[in-house]
């Protein structure tokens, strides 16, 4: 072998990277506001996504006081009304969900699980968070402008989302479309962030497949939405030029209060597949970071390896890549060519095979395990039973024939609240009380925590699970009222109390969770360094919480994957990554060195 | 231990409220059994699927509960298993496709012998349009729609003064009869909706849209938008009524034509766009359809 190539033996020295000084902060300004630390980015997106989530969180409560008691709030009319579906859809899932999963924990736990010091471009990162907080407040703003916000509904289809006819036409859609636009451009700077991070700032000996699954899933996610947002940005863009420059992209001729509009030859399907090539990836967005981290918690907590490693890896890369080819599954019902139905059935479908093995995984993983019932726990388990739940009902939405009748009915609604609002964040809050010990110092309280998930859990499945049975009545979506009708029993009015009430009570149990975080920062038990003895690299820093830099003077050394829990003839039931071999204590019976990896990882 | 028990609770009371709560697909009044059918296959299926996942885990989490002197299993990966389960699932899905596409072979396939019916929406009312006696509908375009001339009817089409024209009124459909509903909207996205008769599609400003059907079963039926088209959505109904053979020809021999009804525009007599006092009317009605809704 002498053409160049490698011998056999020829070793190749790992290429040493010489450190980089971090900008370390001399001012308060600098260090909590105008902060490059990946971690106080992260704690900035938390909070902010998190106030904003409040918000959506109070539509939500007006609207099911609109449909539980229709008659009684005069304050709620259908414009207001539309305009609380509208902002509560948009808010959640770009605004909460997206900046929750990647702008917060991404910046907090890529650093530190893959044994960085920070994120590779910590000024760019500043200013992604500044220009999504900039998106927040312009959304903000559009409640208070003339007219109000836009009553476009979340998917903001043309022509109706900038025609007479909807709420908040003036001011309202074109606040929203800058704010996403600004959103996007903010993202992006964070997302180019994480992906180069994953790639390059990784710890010695961190291969990619020794990665923790929460590393992977927030990596192929930012991959995803760096492909997936810029279809939505074009889209906000061109909707923004017909709106105030009188282009037609999406606008055709049409008949307004009597009036033919200047618009002419636009196709507003054209935004629809622009929209959901971007909004199908998004529910992965949301999802994939979810089920990096379910898989973490759960490994952690049952003190077992996850099962299957390797093909929870590929799983994540499949999905990832099959969620770009299901996007008219949104549209069955859109006027499209029919024949895309096909198609898109086909591909949604199978997408169930990587999605049916993650949970096959999470449960096996339960079994033969040694199961501590912690809060992180007990929400990733109550998040395997909503996202199942969720998912299932995502084969009846998939399989087109399927989708006609239950399109645009309240069993939407229901599916994709169940699988994309409640179990996201059911892992959101898994990981607040899984990483809260590390961000802070202190543990959550148990008790208010126990509180704060029971209700949350069965309060969240009494509210979804019977909503499904109102789409196969018949009753539709987006509805300011259901009014008189010949199919609707009266005993769906009842269902609907009901599930207001429900709401509300869910609603109550996460002020207490809110005051749960404010108080145990202060007064909270100390945590200590690794209070779940886990093993990857977030819990073996040298301070807690870990300072700039993330770690002490050495950045570690990782000689295993993230699952080594329970290896036989080891006496501890963990061992971290970056422990040396040398250093893992045999139990007596043991001889020989410690098993690394599981060889599988090398085949 | 709780947890446990809560979790088979959840999945009992899940298929308990399945069986037994009042509420379900309303009676089918069209020949879309296969999608109830295909509803059903899906929740035998999956259905199972769910159950056992959720048995499963309720049995881990008691029988692997936490005690000092358990460790758990180390076991990283059994290929086996993960090949039986990917197996497993392919065939479930393979299930739930091959009679859902079987039956969408079905939908996008239009019988020739389907009677068109058009259905033209706009903010906030359902109109509709049959062809006369040539059983042709005449072209239309939206640059033509003024108030003497709503619908937008090409009057230079031979196929056109004949149309049959319901304004505001209810719309009749024979029974059994294969029928090809096209739909048309003037303004923006709507979603003509019939709960009993299962499909529903679009109406697409800019283009004509279409779905077809065999009423199966008399009666009448609500009419719901179910695409969001502004503050009027929920108010925007109407009816259909699926009548026997004698009943519907007796309904069609009252309806009144293009020509008849609008004489002028039908013989080509251009008149100035739409005006605001229609609309105006419209907007009227619209708001006490929504107080009379409160």
């Amino acid at each position: 072998m002498s053409n160049g190539m490698l011998e056999e033996t020829q070793v190749i020295p790992l290429a040493e990277v010489e450190e980089v000084d971090l900008y370390h902060a001399h001012h308060w300004i600098t260090k909590y506001v105008f902060c490059q630390d990946a971690k106080v980015i992260a704690i900035q997106y938390s909070a902010t996504a998190i106030l904003i989530g409040l918000v959506g969180l109070v539509l939500s409560w007006l609207m099911r006081l609109q449909l539980g008691f229709p008659e009684v709030f005069d304050f709620i009319d259908a414009e207001s009304y539309y305009q609380y579906v509208t902002m509560h859809g948009m808010i959640m899932v770009i605004y909460l969900l997206t900046a929750l999963f990647l702008g917060g924990f991404g910046n907090y736990l890529i650093p530190l699980m893959v044994g960085a010091r920070d994120m590779v471009f910590p000024y760019m990162n500043m200013i992604s968070y500044w220009v999504y907080l900039l998106a927040v407040i312009v959304l903000t703003v559009s409640f208070f402008v003339p007219g109000g916000a836009s009553g476009a509904g979340w998917t903001l289809y043309p022509p109706q989302a900038i025609s007479e006819g909807t709420p908040g036409i003036d001011g309202g859609i074109i606040l929203m479309l800058v704010s996403l636009v600004l959103f996007i451009i903010g993202f992006t700077m964070g997302g180019l962030n994480y992906v180069v991070t994953v790639l390059q700032a990784r710890a010695r000996g961190m291969t990619l497949m020794r990665m923790p699954l929460t590393v992977w899933g927030i990596f192929v996610a930012t991959i995803l939405a760096l492909l997936a947002f810029p279809a939505l940005f074009v889209a906000g863009v061109m909707m923004l030029l017909d709106r105030v420059l009188g282009t037609s992209f999406f606008m055709p001729e049409m008949i307004v209060q009597g009036e033919m509009t200047s618009h002419e030859n636009g196709s507003p399907l054209l935004f629809q597949h622009l929209f959901w090539f971007f909004g199908h990836p998004e529910v992965y967005i949301v999802a994939l970071p979810a089920f990096g981290v379910v898989s973490d918690i759960i490994s952690t907590h049952a003190r077992k390896n996850i099962f299957g490693y390797r093909m929870m890896v590929w799983a994540i890369v499949a999905i990832g890549g099959l969620s770009f080819i299901v996007w008219a599954h949104h549209m069955y019902v859109s006027g499209m060519n029919p024949y895309f139905g096909f198609f898109f059935a086909t591909t949604t479908l199978i997408i169930a095979v990587p999605t049916a093995l993650k949970m096959y995984n999470w449960v096996l993983t339960l079994y033969k395990g040694n199961i501590h019932l912690s809060i992180p726990m007990l929400f990733c388990i109550a998040f395997i039973l909503t996202f199942l739940n969720g998912g299932i009902t995502g084969l009846f939405l998939g399989n087109v024939i399927v989708d006609i009748p239950l399109s645009d009915t309240m069993f939407v609604v229901a599916h994709f609240h169940m699988v994309m609002g409640i179990a996201p964040v059911l892992v959101i809050f898994a990981a607040i009380y899984h990483w809260f010990p590390k961000m802070s110092g202190r543990m959550l309280h148990e008790g208010w925590g126990q509180f704060h998930f029971w209700i949350t859990f069965l309060g969240s499945y009494l509210i979804y699970f019977p909503m499904h049975y109102l789409g196969f009545v018949g009753v539709p979506r987006r509805y300011f009222e259901i009014g008189e009708t010949a199919f609707v029993p009266p005993s769906a009015a009842t269902l609907n109390e009901f599930i207001t009430v429900m709401v509300l009570i869910v609603g109550f149990a996460q002020v207490v969770f809110m005051a749960n975080i404010i108080i145990s920062i202060f007064k909270g038990k100390p945590a200590g360094d690794n209070p779940w003895n886990a093993t990857s690299l977030e819990w073996q820093t040298a301070t807690t919480p870990p300072g700039h830099g993330n770690f002490g003077d050495e950045l570690p050394v990782v000689y295993r994957w993230a699952y080594a829990y329970s290896m036989p003839g080891v006496e501890a039931d963990f061992v971290p990554q970056n422990m040396p071999p040398g250093e893992v204590k045999r139990t007596d019976s043991a001889t020989g060195p410690v098993a690394e990896d599981p060889p599988e990882l090398h085949q | 231990m709780v947890l446990a028990i809560v979790l088979v609770l959840l999945a009992v009371g899940s298929v308990i409220f399945h069986f037994w709560s009042p509420w379900w697909f309303t009676p089918i009044a069209s020949n879309w059994g296969s999608m109830d059918d295909a509803i059903n296959i899906t929740f035998a299926i999956t259905g199972v699927a769910y159950i056992a996942v959720i048995l499963f885990m309720a049995y881990c989490i008691y029988k692997y509960r936490h005690r000092e002197d358990r460790r758990a299993d180390y076991e990283p990966e059994n290929t086996k298993l993960e090949w039986w389960l990917t197996w497993v699932t392919a065939a479930g899905v393979v299930g739930l496709l091959t009679p859902g596409l079987i039956a969408w072979n079905d939908f996008v396939t239009v019988p020739e012998d389907a009677a068109e019916f058009e259905v033209v929406g706009s903010q906030w009312e359902w109109n509709y349009r049959l062809p006369g006696k040539d059983g042709k509908l005449g072209k239309t375009n939206i640059k033509l729609i003024s108030d003497d001339n709503p619908f937008g009817i090409n009057p230079k089409d031979p196929n056109a003064r004949d149309d049959i024209l319901i304004e505001g009124e209810d719309l009749h459909l024979p029974l059994n009869q294969p029928i090809k509903m096209l739909l048309r909207s003037v303004d923006v996205l709507h979603d003509f909706y019939v709960p009993q008769f299962r499909a529903k599609m679009d109406l697409v400003p800019g283009m004509v849209t279409f779905f077809w059907l065999t009423p199966t079963r008399t009666g009448t039926f609500d009419i719901l938008c179910a695409e969001l088209c502004g503050v009027g959505h929920h108010a925007m109904r109407g009816s259909v009524i699926v009548d026997d053979k004698a009943a519907y020809q007796k309904w069609l021999q009252s309806q009144k034509t293009f020509a008849t009804l609008y004489p002028k525009a039908a013989a080509g007599i251009k008149q100035a766009a739409k005006s605001d006092a229609k609309m105006k009317t419209v907007l009227t009605a619209n708001t006490q359809i929504n107080e009379e809704g409160k």
